[in-house]
């Protein structure tokens, strides 16, 4: 690892709404590259909102989000970055090869590369016989591996996600946290992973960072020395259940109701 | 979005032809019932002796077999037969009507995606169309008639305007309705690949409304037959289902039956413009059973 940029640089970020609320206040933060990191913390945390603003998809009230070394708005215009949602957001009108093509057709990519392309990113998110289904066709799972096959697809930098598993059951979602650590692993790209759910955090990521509400503020920064790679096992060893008790109890500190946390 | 796992398999042929043979089976069934209904309230209502709301008898309530049979003789002794010229004046309103619905149909389209673009404009001109349709057809058809024909334009192209007047406006309506019906997360998707205006109009909203598009034309397609039977009375066209109308009008208590026979030509018409849209809708919309308006 060469690369010295960041692959994210936040410096002095807040953000108030028109509402009067402040979501993010003296948020500062550099995610290394290729380094998978998690933002955890209560509803209401702005941890959503702290990715949206990474993303360029809302903007700050103070302070400078780089990407990739360029202004987050100049990243955006250079698909820097894929975004995973909650909710899968499919066009139901697209078959699933489609709805993967479809970063590629607004890059204007060739029909040839676009197929070779998406023929990859079944394989990757082993959806292969699934191609020509529509995404009501799937199950909740299968349809969020169809949208991270499409915010791969152009191969970006960056990956942005917002509660990805949030809403799928406690399998589907061990399943997909293993999945996703073999295609973080083989696409080599950053992730910047939100999540409520501490064992998910702990599990995926090479640092977690713990926020707490009302204002939205990062209230510590865990180092998750797990070995690589991660495993079903890794979630059994004692170092596991210690780092799981570390971000819980940071989160306490922050004076997060760790229950409600848990219950978003 | 809907998280059921469901793997459809593909229907078998041999059920398809099932389910079209039931549907036939029901509208034949339909057909009876309704039959049924018309003739026995004829035939209770002339033993009772009904006279609310109207009078029944041969006049108000002709057999449906005679209303038919009216259509297999000859309108003038030794002539041609009712349904030789039904059929001349159904193609000719359907000439118009047609020509209305495509014209209806493109600037309702059209205007949905103008608006769709910009709020001050939704605001200030969406008033304005809803204005447009509280306007009496009867009191615009003839403004229309002769403001055209004083332009040279053909009578039967100034039908097709009326008809159009009446088609542009479910169309325009629901379309706009669907071009903003996509969430904000799929909105949020394009701008995260830094799409173009034009590519969340290709690529997001005009899918999005095509449920909404087909809903509409199905509302406009007998809306146009409508607009173009009624839009023949001011422009005194003769050739078509409307002046057939004005004239039958004028015989009823002689001839009630061809009256009547010519509602059914009428009713015919609509329906096939109605059945013409909805095998586009089949060809064009193969998705989620539960996205088929």
């Amino acid at each position: 690892m060469t690369e010295t940029r960041p692959a994210v640089s936040i410096k002095g970020l807040s953000k108030s709404f028109k509402t009067g609320v402040t979501a993010l206040t003296g948020i500062d933060l550099e995610v290394r590259p290729q380094e998978f990191i998690s933002l955890i913390g209560p509803s209401g945390c702005g941890k959503s909102t702290l990715l949206r603003i990474i993303g360029d998809l809302i903007e700050p009230s103070e302070g400078i989000v780089e990407v990739n070394g360029k202004p987050a708005h100049r990243a955006r215009l250079d698909h820097d970055y894929g975004i995973v949602f909650q909710e899968a957001v499919l066009y139901d009108w697209r078959t699933v090869s489609k709805n993967i093509a479809l970063p590629l057709e607004l890059l204007k990519w060739s029909r040839e590369k676009r197929a070779a392309r998406v023929r990859e990113l079944l394989e990757l998110v082993e959806l292969e016989g699934f191609e020509d289904n529509h995404p009501w066709q799937l199950s909740g799972g299968m349809q969020q591996r169809v949208a991270i096959a499409r915010a791969l697809s152009f191969d970006p930098a960056l990956l942005l996600m917002d509660e990805p598993f949030g809403a799928l059951d406690e399998m589907t979602r061990e399943r997909l946290n293993l999945e996703l650590l073999r295609i973080w692993d083989a696409s080599g790209s950053t992730i910047v992973f939100v999540t409520h759910s501490i064992p998910e955090a702990v599990f995926l990521s090479t640092r977690v960072v713990v926020m707490s509400a009302r204002p939205g503020r990062i209230a510590g920064i865990v180092e998750v020395d797990l070995p690589q790679p991660r495993t079903g096992r890794t979630r059994e060893e004692p170092r596991f259940f210690e780092l799981v008790t570390d971000v819980r109890e940071r989160l306490a500190a922050g004076g997060a109701d760790i229950v409600s946390a848990e219950a978003e | 979005m809907a998280t059921v796992a469901i793997e459809q398999p593909p229907r078998p042929r041999g059920a398809d032809t099932a389910r079209g043979a039931k549907r036939v089976a029901l509208v034949i069934v339909g057909l009876a019932f309704f039959w049924g209904i018309w003739e026995a309230y004829r035939w209770i209502g002339e033993r009772l002796g009904i006279t609310w709301p109207f009078p029944v008898n041969e006049t108000t309530m002709p057999h449906i077999h005679e209303m038919l049979s009216a259509l297999t003789e000859p309108l003038q002794p030794g002539g041609p037969t009712l349904l030789h010229y039904e059929w001349h004046w159904a193609l000719f309103t359907g000439k118009e009507a047609l020509v209305g619905f495509v014209l209806g149909g493109v600037i309702g389209f059209a205007l949905a995606v103008l608006l769709a673009h910009s709020r001050i404009l939704r605001r200030g001109l969406l008033p304005y169309i809803v204005i447009s349709q509280t306007v009496p057809i009867l009191a615009v058809a003839p403004m229309v008639v002769l403001g055209l024909g004083t332009k040279g334009v053909e009578p039967w192209i100034a039908v097709s305007v009326i008809a159009a007047y009446l088609t542009f406006f479910p169309v325009a309506m629901n379309t706009l309705r669907g071009l903003l019906s996509p969430d904000p997360r799929s909105l949020e998707l394009m701008r995260s690949y830094a799409a173009s205006r034009n590519d969340v109009l290709w690529k997001l909203r005009l899918p999005a409304s095509l449920p909404f598009v087909f809903s509409a034309l199905k509302i406009s397609a007998t809306a146009s037959v409508i607009g173009a039977i009624i839009g023949e009375t001011p422009a005194s066209i003769q050739d078509g289902l409307g002046g057939a109308i004005v004239n039958f009008n004028q015989y009823y208590s002689t001839a009630p039956t061809r009256l009547w026979a010519t509602n059914i030509v009428c009713a015919a018409l609509g329906l096939a413009f109605f059945a013409a849209v909805l095998i586009a809708e089949r060809l064009v919309l193969r998705r989620a059973p539960e996205n088929v308006a």
